[in-house]
């Protein structure tokens, strides 16, 4: 009996081994954490329960029967964070490369059944070259087999992806198609082509890190949510961002106990906007003094800058945030500006998490440019979102609330719950100028005449009881109570049902 | 007694006014220009009249404009503050014309004592020692030579016409004073076209002491001790302290005596200040004689108990000074800091914007200590580029130096400041720094301790492990908060443990936390144990510590995996991690920061005005490479080293971040 329970002793202490201790060298070389190092970082010490340990791959071509390593490249099981359960799989690099075969797949896709069946978030550490090219089809098979459970398990559990490592060619899909793709700096790179093809068919000359490293993905393509400093770091926000998620598409988002009095009075928030209508100011101050503890998850930081979306907790519960920024562009609604809040709107309604859309927006950004580049129907996907979405959602209008763009940022008419608006705010059709040049067109010669009607236009509309009057705007708030305020509401909200018609599914314009 | 007076003056000194106003019942009208139309003295005045634009030379010092608003709301008396209009003899005069009483001494005391020659003749006529020195005209070395063994030495040689330091000589012996003389003569010549020349003493290990007098209008006066203002950066205060650490009793007497016979020479009526240089040996000499309130009055007020603004609005209303000398003890110690909105790790640039955040440390005052703040912002205000960048006065007291040094130290700490670049780390380092502590300052102390200026403080082993005492506690209850959210798989909950590495500045410690009801004890591996205790909990930014039963105060900012931590002067990442974190830790590459020894920084938001260079072209050090424009103030970025320009970025009419690289050189 002795005998065999040591044998398993030794062959877990093979597994764990992976490529060998060489290889684990190699992999700390690069300034990299082993597949099982980051799993111990993810998870809660000592909470870790492996599956398939000891699985090992079936080919026999190319020598590879001489070849078997336990595991795979793969390291897959359940876990928890800060006491709640999530699935895991971490491709381990030493092994072939983290290269994904057939029994590979096998056990993301085990893994991934069984977060879909227990309603739990699945986390994939992405290390890996890229299919196991000894297997051939088999490979693209298995890649797509958790492609389709990538796309079941959508709106289900939440599917978080961490690069940090290669990953490229066929398997970017699985990634892309998870709820957050976050990267590490200098250490990760993700692209369809590589720089050698890329090389061979434009003969533009590219550095993997130019053509897909962590900087191009949050900043130029918007392929990642966001970029860590190293390995523990990544692995510690993605606890961070696990500890405000629901765990599934049936759950409320979590609370966690909070020392932030809800009723926190803000005065200086009544001096935020500035005097000058022009002037821009940091929307993100209005965030954190909002939120408990002014604790702010940013999601797309650095891209398309002009609007905010994140994550904050209102007396505990997690609220996702919205909001124009009108230090950049002048908080201008745009396509990628469009795209980025739709798309975490659409997260937020998928996992119940309610919304809170803070708005100072002057309109969309005119221009060939845009046109072109299709803003009817990009602008229409946050719209769209917005309308569709049957969580809790308060809104905010601070200052500007021009036009389309104020329909758009959960206005009342797109069933927003409540619609508050500051004594700053303005909602109008446009700015009085503009306005004004084309009421009065037969006086634009008299600039003396134009300047008395703009004077009356930003009388009448520079306001937000015009809105109040016909109830589209529920309260006039006083800045500094927003938080108080937001966290009633929200707090009224939590019984809230709301049911869209029956159908197959929606026709959002993609 | 007024029934109402007008503050002509902004920002903290007209709220200090308004304070004592207020507390004599006695009605306040602020004046204000466009930008301080949400000011606080503004808030705090029973009324307040606009003035005018921004500038202060179209506002606050039009003496047109400040008659006016006194016609308007009919005071009848007028605080001027510090600066702007307070040494005017003209506004003086308007006043007086007007029937309209200045808060402020006479018309003739302002003027005998604004003018260089005169008041120092005065000075010398009142028997008040000024520095020695020839004044006239000097032929030739010989006489030179003469003149320096009369006035003693070390003397220093100076060109009439002379400035920044040219056509300046120091001797300290006949030969360097006939050397000296011909050397000065010549580059007068040649910088100034006027080689006149005179020679006065030279003061060693300067230190500059100042005596507050207070005078009434029946030929009374008393003065109120001294203040000792040494540390200064270019001529502006910084740190204050009353009494001086380097009088003695007899040298105190003498110079108040001194302070008070000029004052009565001058038939002065109001507080005033007489400014000292006093050297290494207690040589005092008079520099100069303020005729208003100085801005570090508060020192003299917490040591002496008197309440200058309210004895200057007492002798403006005609009373008699209710004090004699003999009434005047010093009781305890005194130390102001001035916050300036300047950030410190960029060459005390001045910095604008908006306070996010502003909280001040609570004041207090009973018989062991005192914390005072004279304040004239607010969170969520504005700090404008127009006015002085000086946004509050932080002054503590304690029966003894080296207490309210301490209470001091903890003061910094507690003030919260944000939104803007500010001195607080500075100021920290200064009541940290040996040479203060010991009493131990010259008014070149800035720039001998600080020479190429200051890049924050590095802290000792001793208070990195109170830090990580501190940090390793607050984690723990941070920890126990995150396994208590809802959603748990029930009894296979997260266990906190007690052991964690703490990592800060370049060390990192190991250390078990024991908690009980009132707090931890933090036994790090070589067997020390410090014992935390503190109501922190998380999301405050403010860390009220006690640590082995000394205050500690920490201001705490959020990092990944730990905390920012600043304290004393130093801004520390503070990672706190398991050991096995710790261990994975130590595995990643260390980053370091890129290289920006070649690359001109935007050091401000603002608009590239002009671009003076071009790619290819050599510079020297100090040569122009653009001009960048921040809130209507122009500000000409130079080379710091000879280099060759090999990249430009940025054309007129940019606009960029703080950091954005304007040009690159080889």
């Amino acid at each position: 009996m002795k005998d065999i329970l040591q044998v398993l002793e030794d062959r877990r202490a093979e597994a764990r081994l992976g490529g060998g201790q060489k290889r684990i060298e190699a992999q700390h070389g690069k300034g990299k954490l082993t597949a099982r190092e980051r799993i111990e970082l993810l998870l809660d010490e000592d909470s870790f329960e492996e599956f398939d340990m000891f699985v090992a791959h079936r080919c026999t071509d190319f020598g590879m029967e001489k070849q078997r390593p336990y595991g795979d490249g793969v390291i897959t099981g359940w876990g928890t964070v800060n006491g709640r359960q999530v699935y895991v799989f971490s491709q381990d690099f030493t092994v072939f490369g983290g290269s994904l075969s057939e029994t590979h797949a096998q056990k993301i896709c085990k893994i991934m059944d069984m977060a879909m069946q227990n309603g739990a978030p699945v986390i994939g550490i992405n290390d890996s070259g890229g299919a196991r090219i000894q297997e051939g089809v088999a490979s693209l098979a298995g890649y797509a087999e958790v492609f389709q459970r990538n796309i079941m398990a959508s709106g289900v559990v939440p599917q978080i992806s961490v690069i940090m490592g290669p990953c490229a060619g066929g398997a970017v899909y699985s990634p892309a198609m998870t709820d957050f793709i976050f990267m590490v700096k200098d250490s990760s790179y993700m692209f369809v082509t590589g720089p050698d093809v890329v090389k061979t068919v434009t003969n533009e000359v590219v550095t993997a890190e130019e053509l897909g490293g962590a900087s191009t993905h949050t900043k130029k393509s918007s392929v990642a949510d966001g970029a860590f400093e190293n390995d523990v770091e990544a692995m510690a926000e993605v606890r961070r961002l696990i500890d405000l998620l629901p765990l599934n598409n049936r759950e409320k988002p979590p609370v966690r106990p909070f020392f932030d009095e809800p009723g926190r009075v803000e005065p200086s928030l009544d001096t935020l906007i500035p005097e000058n209508a022009n002037s821009p100011y940091d929307m993100k101050e209005l965030i954190l003094k909002v939120a408990d503890e002014a604790d702010f998850y940013e999601i797309q930081e650095d891209f398309a800058k002009n609007i905010i979306t994140g994550f904050i907790r209102l007396e505990g519960q997690t609220v996702g945030v919205v909001a124009n920024q009108p230090m950049v562009l002048a908080g201008c609604l745009d396509i990628d500006s469009s795209r980025k809040a739709a798309r975490f709107v659409r997260f937020c309604d998928a996992f119940e998490i309610p919304i809170l859309t803070f708005v100072d927006v002057p309109g969309f950004l005119p221009g060939t440019g845009q046109e072109y580049g299709g803003v009817i129907k990009h602008g229409a996907k946050l719209l769209f979102a917005y309308g569709e979405a049957t969580v809790p959602k308060v809104t905010v209008i601070t200052r500007k609330a021009y036009g389309g763009a104020y329909d758009v940022m959960a206005s009342k008419h797109l069933r927003g719950d409540f619609n508050y608006a500051w004594p700053t705010a303005e909602i109008a059709v446009m700015g009085a100028k503009g306005a004004t040049e084309i009421i009065h067109r037969a006086d634009l010669g008299d600039a003396e005449k134009i300047a008395g009607h703009t004077k009356d236009y930003e009388d009448r509309f520079a306001n937000p009881f015009v809105a109040a009057e016909r109830g589209f705007i529920d309260e006039v708030i006083q800045p500094r109570s927003t938080r108080k305020r937001v966290s009633r509401a929200f707090a009224s909200l939590r019984g809230k049902k709301l049911t869209n018609p029956w159908k197959k599914h929606d026709n959002i314009p993609l | 007694m007024f029934k109402k007076i007008l503050i002509a003056n902004r920002g903290e000194i007209a709220c200090r006014v308004m304070k004592t106003a207020r507390k004599m019942g006695i009605k306040t009208v602020a004046i204000y220009s466009d930008a301080d139309r949400h000011a606080l003295h503004v808030k705090m005045a029973d009324e307040a009249v606009h003035i005018g634009p921004a500038p202060a030379n179209q506002s606050y010092i039009v003496i047109d404009k400040v008659m006016d608003a006194i016609r308007q709301t009919g005071a009848e008396a007028v605080h001027p503050g510090y600066g702007f209009l307070s040494e005017n003899p003209k506004f003086a005069q308007a006043l007086e014309a007007e029937g309209v009483a200045f808060i402020g001494p006479p018309v003739g005391a302002i003027e005998a004592m604004g003018d260089k020659i005169t008041s120092k003749k005065l000075a010398q006529e009142a028997g008040v020692s000024t520095v020695p020195g020839y004044m006239g005209l000097i032929e030739d070395a010989e006489e030179a030579v003469k003149i320096s063994n009369e006035v003693g030495y070390p003397v220093m040689i100076k060109a009439s016409a002379g400035g920044g330091g040219k056509g300046m000589r120091i001797a300290w012996n006949d030969a360097e004073a006939r050397e000296g003389f011909q050397s000065s003569k010549n580059e007068a010549a040649n910088s100034f076209g006027d080689d006149r020349i005179f020679i006065e003493k030279f003061v060693t290990q300067p230190r500059h002491i100042e005596i507050q007098v207070l005078a009434d209008t029946h030929g009374n006066a008393v003065y109120l001790h001294e203040r000792e203002c040494s540390i200064q950066r270019r001529n502006q205060k910084v740190v204050e302290e009353a009494p001086s650490p380097f009088l003695d009793e007899a040298t105190r007497k003498a110079m108040g005596e001194q302070a008070v016979a000029l004052a009565q020479a001058v038939d002065y009526a109001s507080a005033g200040t007489v400014e000292f240089i006093v050297d290494g040996e207690r040589n005092f000499y008079f520099l100069e004689m303020n005729t208003r309130l100085q801005v570090e009055h508060p020192v003299t007020e917490l040591i002496t108990g008197v309440d200058l603004v309210e004895q200057m609005i007492r002798v403006a209303a005609g009373e008699k000074l209710p004090m004699a000398q003999s009434d005047l003890k010093i009781h305890g110690w005194a130390i102001e800091n001035r916050l300036y909105a300047e950030d410190p790790y960029r060459g005390f640039l001045p910095s604008i914007g908006r306070l996010t955040r502003y909280r001040p440390p609570e004041e207090h005052a009973d018989a062991g200590s005192a914390v005072r703040n004279d304040t004239g912002v607010f969170e969520g205000g504005e700090i404008s580029m127009y006015y002085d960048p000086m946004i509050a006065k932080l002054c503590t007291w304690a029966p003894t130096r080296t207490q309210a040094i301490e209470e001091m130290r903890v003061a910094l700490d507690s003030f919260e400041v944000e939104g803007i670049g500010h001195n607080l780390p500075f100021l920290s380092a200064v009541m940290d720094h040996p040479k203060f502590t010991a009493g131990e300052m010259t008014t070149a102390f800035i720039e001998e301790e600080y020479p190429d200026g200051f890049d924050g403080v590095t802290l000792h082993t001793v208070d990195l492990r109170r830090i990580a005492a501190a940090c390793a506690a607050m984690n723990r209850v941070a920890e126990i908060r995150r396994a208590r959210v809802s959603g748990r798989l029930d009894n296979h909950e997260r266990h906190v443990g007690e052991k964690w590495n703490v990592a800060l500045q370049d060390v990192d410690f190991d250390a078990v936390v024991s908690a009980d009801h009132d707090g931890a004890t933090v036994m790090f591996d070589d067997g020390e144990a410090l014992r935390v205790s503190g109501d922190w909990t998380p999301g405050d930014t403010l860390a009220k510590m006690v640590v082995d039963g000394q205050p500690l105060v920490l201001k705490v900012g959020k990092i990944s995996g730990g905390f920012r931590i600043r304290s004393r002067g130093a801004d520390l990442k503070v990672h706190v991690r398991t050991p096995r974190q710790a261990e994975l830790a130590k595995l990643m590459p260390v980053k370091l920061a890129p290289d920006t020894s070649k690359l001109l920084l935007c050091p401000m938001p603002g608009l590239i005005v002009k671009v003076d260079v071009e790619v290819g072209q050599e510079v020297q050090e100090g040569q122009p490479l653009c001009t960048v424009e921040a809130m209507k103030m122009e500000n000409i970025l130079r080379a710091e080293k000879k280099s060759v320009v090999a990249k430009i970025n940025a054309s007129a009419g940019d606009s960029l971040a703080v950091d954005d690289v304007i040009m690159e050189f080889e």
